[in-house]
């Protein structure tokens, strides 16, 4: 059972896609299998021909233990002792190349079949390059570049000796996450007398983020008030924002035989996404010993469905059309009530928000993704009397809620991001200004 | 069945023993074709003697140089190459026979002769035809060669090789050398050492001009200071051999020079021995350089079943690139794939005093390549353990990648670099950065010290400058 997300622990074999004695190919849909998050494709690592489905469908098994053998034609499974579904992964990692047989196969003289290897042998590669402690082997000149690139060398091939992953093996390798996110970085080596300097939240140019240490100020802020209210020490504003020159532009768009029709939700995604660029101290993340700068915006979008809820991430928001925003955000909500999502599209948000507007909530509050530092909760627009030019109007008008991890955003620092996207939604043409 | 082995390798050297050795570790049998001594040009004529003879040469330096500092006294230093040869003769002997014992150890039958490669992997030597189950391994190697093109060509007497000039009676009163690369400024220091008034010329624009600039530059002080002649961008446009003089119109710096001298030594480029083999007869091919053509993956040449390593199989022509690849070859025939050879992690090491190691890139080669780079570097004149015998020449120079601290390359002037270059080749083979070199905790006072020391100079944190 491959790791087919950063946090599935087990997965629940849905069906198979191949039969035993049918042959596979690599990059073949073995099966599909039913993670944490989402139903997913299973695919196979080596070719081959299946021999043997070793975990039935409908069964859960854990991250890394066998589900099934793929040999060469002509090759019989062996006996299923030790080799049995969610029994000790006895089978090795097994490169077409690599000279370990697995415990009780046949010498490896010429001629000889070649030993079966796990179906799902991204946990190959985790046996292969991880001792059973976790420890990953690797060249500590391959760390650092997987640690930069964000790659899981967890589930990188080896080719080193034992397994060893070297430089080579990093070519190919594609970030498992869609940003770098190490956690090992608090043990490289924090700076524990960080200077108390202003916050950088300026952006450096060509980095997707900039880490920033903890002045003792901030440090002090997060611990009383982590004391106070509990992990993330949270905090609501809410604003009420008249829609009605969105609604214009909205109507002037659509007759305009915009190819998207484009919702209240895309604009206020949009919105949200260039207040961020202006607003950086709000685009961030906790890091527990410092805090990540974001210079990209990639807005995490709350989706309800069947039994839960998901937040696909629309990537570089504040750099999208409406258009674009509006059919990736289609794409990506129906995917997600399909529960179809990769993991990459699920992951990485700098800024979330939430919408209940459609079920007739006027307000909430939203509960922080951590490590992100806010989420937006947006309510229904409500047509209501208020003061309009000196007299009383009814204008179409909205509740924004947001949700701020005091350690990191302050309350006027909210505030003004609040102020600065009220404005934007308030006179659309600030979005492009 | 006599003549029928596993594996059969034609040549003897350090790539084909090696080649041999391993074979019959892993249960292979296999035969070493070789029409000369065991060991090849690197035990007889080669790396070993050479050793011997610039050993000397270092003695009498120190001797010369530092004895009266050291509280030495002695008489008048004299010097005589004759005895020096013959000692240097009778180590490259010990080693050619320790190689024959390797060879029965091992129970590898060695055939003497020359062998001919015939289709379908047999190989003819003499009248007897052997053949090989698995694999025929051409090692046949290189050999010295001259310039007849501007008139240089080999005579044995006043043009000479390495050949001629391990085998000398006495030192020559003057000596010029064509090619200062590794063989030539060896020989330019040990006759330097005996007395001989030495000249080098060189075409390219430095001596050693494929090791970093900073290299060639500290070795041509250190020569210039022991009198010898460093003609490097040098062309030579005559050359006029009589039976006991040699007279070269050299070309350099714009204007031209006569350098006369008793004899002259060519060590500019080596010739392949790829003739009289049947190569083509057996579908081997070459490369437009005259190497036998390989897969540099399998090392197998353009006729299947036919393998080469060693000089004849491609450059660098270096004894310990051959013996990695004579390893390689047979635990492939033996079926246990190898891990590929990196030919980017071969150190090179010139012996002459100051000894020159170097592995990976030059500087120029790196700021080429667009590498984003720094650079340490850590002088042997600030290192205890070099102050302390008096051999405070040269330096470590670090080259590191400024992203992710690898070790670009690497290069070492110094007393006995070709010794200490090794922990920055483990280094890099195991792609360590430079800063796991600084990690490892060096013992005080050494000469490697000064690794560690050029590996902060790269981060920005030397210690002791």
């Amino acid at each position: 059972m491959e790791a087919l997300s950063p946090t599935m622990e087990e997965g629940r074999l849905v069906e198979w896609k191949k039969q035993e004695g049918e042959t596979v190919a690599v990059g073949d849909v073995l099966a599909e299998v039913e993670t944490d998050k989402a139903v997913m494709e299973l695919v196979a690592r080596v070719g081959g021909v299946l021999l043997r489905q070793t975990v039935p469908a409908g069964q859960t098994v854990p991250v890394s233990s066998p589900i099934g053998l793929i040999g060469q034609p002509g090759e019989t499974a062996p006996a299923a002792g030790g080799n049995g579904a969610g029994g000790a992964p006895a089978v090795p990692a097994a490169r077409p190349t690599a000279p370990p047989a697995p415990p009780g196969s046949q010498p490896r003289a010429g001629g000889q079949p070649t030993p079966p290897v796990p179906a799902a042998p991204a946990t190959a590669p985790a046996m292969a390059s991880a001792t059973a402690a976790g420890r990953v082997k690797a060249s500590p000149l391959a760390r650092k570049i997987a640690q930069e690139r964000g790659l899981d060398l967890r589930v990188i091939q080896g080719s080193g000796p034992e397994g060893r992953i070297v430089l080579r093996d990093l070519e190919t390798a594609r970030p498992a996450r869609p940003v770098a996110q190490p956690p090992a970085a608090a043990a490289a080596g924090p700076a524990p007398s960080a200077p108390p300097a202003a916050r950088p939240v300026a952006p450096t140019p060509g980095q997707a983020f900039t880490d920033a240490p903890l002045s003792q100020m901030r440090k002090t802020i997060a611990r009383r008030l982590v004391q106070s209210i509990g992990p993330v020490p949270t905090f609501y504003l809410t604003s009420e924002v008249d829609m009605e020159r969105v609604f214009e532009a909205r109507e002037a768009m659509l007759a305009a035989g915009s190819e998207v029709k484009v919702s209240f939700n895309d604009i206020v995604i949009k919105a949200v996404a260039t207040a961020l660029r202006q607003h950086p101290a709000c685009n961030a993340w906790w890091q527990d010993d410092h805090i990540r700068y974001w210079s990209e915006v990639h807005i995490g979008m709350a989706v309800a469905i069947e039994d839960g809820l998901i937040t696909p991430v629309i990537r570089h928001a504040d750099r999208k059309t409406l258009s674009e925003i509006g059919a990736e955000a289609r794409d990506l909500a129906g995917r997600a009530r399909e529960r179809r999502l990769t993991p990459e599209e699920y992951t990485g948000a700098t800024f979330s928000i939430s919408n209940l507007g459609m079920l007739d909530i006027d307000e909430f509050t939203a509960v922080i993704n951590p490590p992100e530092t806010g989420i937006l909760a947006v309510g229904r627009i409500v047509s209501k009397p208020v003061e309009h030019a000196g007299a009383v109007a009814l204008r179409r008008r909205m509740r924004l809620t947001m949700s701020c991890d005091h350690r990191v955003i302050d309350g006027a620092t909210g505030a003004r991001f609040l102020q600065t996207l009220k404005g934007m939604l308030e006179n659309p043409l600030a979005i492009v200004w | 069945m006599a003549n029928q082995f596993d594996v059969i390798i034609v040549g003897g050297g350090p790539a084909g023993y090696v080649c041999a050795i391993r074979c019959a570790q892993l249960g292979l049998t296999a035969a070493v074709v070789e029409r000369d001594k065991l060991g090849g040009v690197c035990v007889n004529i080669g790396c070993i003697p050479t050793k011997a003879l610039l050993h000397s040469a270092y003695v009498a330096n120190v001797i010369r140089h530092d004895a009266k500092e050291l509280g030495l006294t002695t008489g008048e230093l004299k010097t005589d190459y004759g005895t020096a040869m013959r000692r240097s003769r009778k180590v490259s002997e010990q080693n050619s026979k320790g190689v024959e014992f390797l060879m029965r150890k091992h129970k590898i039958t060695v055939v003497r002769g020359a062998g001919k490669l015939l289709p379908g992997r047999k190989v003819q030597v003499g009248n007897e035809v052997y053949s090989a189950a698995k694999g025929v391994v051409l090692a046949t190697g290189s050999r010295v060669k001259g310039l007849p093109q501007i008139g240089l060509e080999l005579d044995k007497t006043t043009v000479i090789s390495s050949d001629e000039a391990l085998f000398l009676e006495q030192a020559p009163a003057s000596l010029a050398i064509v090619g200062a690369g590794a063989v030539g400024s060896e020989f330019a220091d040990i006759f330097n050492a005996f007395g001989t008034k030495v000249t080098l010329i060189e075409v390219l624009p430095r001596i050693l001009p494929v090791e970093d600039t900073e290299a060639s530059d500290a070795l041509t002080k250190s020569f210039k200071k022991r009198g010898i002649t460093v003609h490097a961008g040098a062309r030579i446009t005559r050359a006029t051999v009589t039976k006991d003089k040699v007279t070269l119109d050299v070309e350099v710096g714009g204007k031209t020079e006569k350098v006369e001298a008793e004899r002259v030594l060519m060590a500019a480029g080596r010739a392949l021995n790829t003739e009289d083999l049947g190569l083509a007869e057996a579908g081997v091919k070459l490369t437009d350089s005259g190497f036998i053509k390989v897969n540099l993956a399998t090392l197998e040449t353009t006729s299947p079943g036919v393998y080469s390593i060693g000089d004849v199989a491609g450059p660098p022509m270096l004894a310990h690139k051959g013996y990695r690849e004579g390893e390689h070859v047979a635990e492939l025939l033996a079926g246990h794939p190898p891990r590929p050879i990196d030919y980017t992690n071969v150190p090179s090491v010139t012996y002459c005093h100051p000894e020159v190691a170097s592995v990976g890139l030059t500087e120029e080669q790196a700021k080429a390549k667009g590498l984003a780079i720094q650079v340490g570097r850590f002088p042997f004149s600030a290192n205890g353990r070099a102050r302390t015998s008096n051999e405070t020449e040269g330096l470590v120079k670090i080259i590191r990648d400024t992203k992710y601290g690898e070790i670009v390359g690497a290069h070492i002037v110094g007393s006995h670099a070709s010794e200490i270059i090794h922990e920055l080749v483990v280094a890099r083979t195991n792609e360590y950065t430079v800063e796991e070199v600084d990690l490892a905790i060096h013992a005080h006072p050494t000469l490697s010290e000064s690794i560690a020391e050029a590996a902060l100079d790269s981060m920005g944190r030397v210690i002791h400058i």
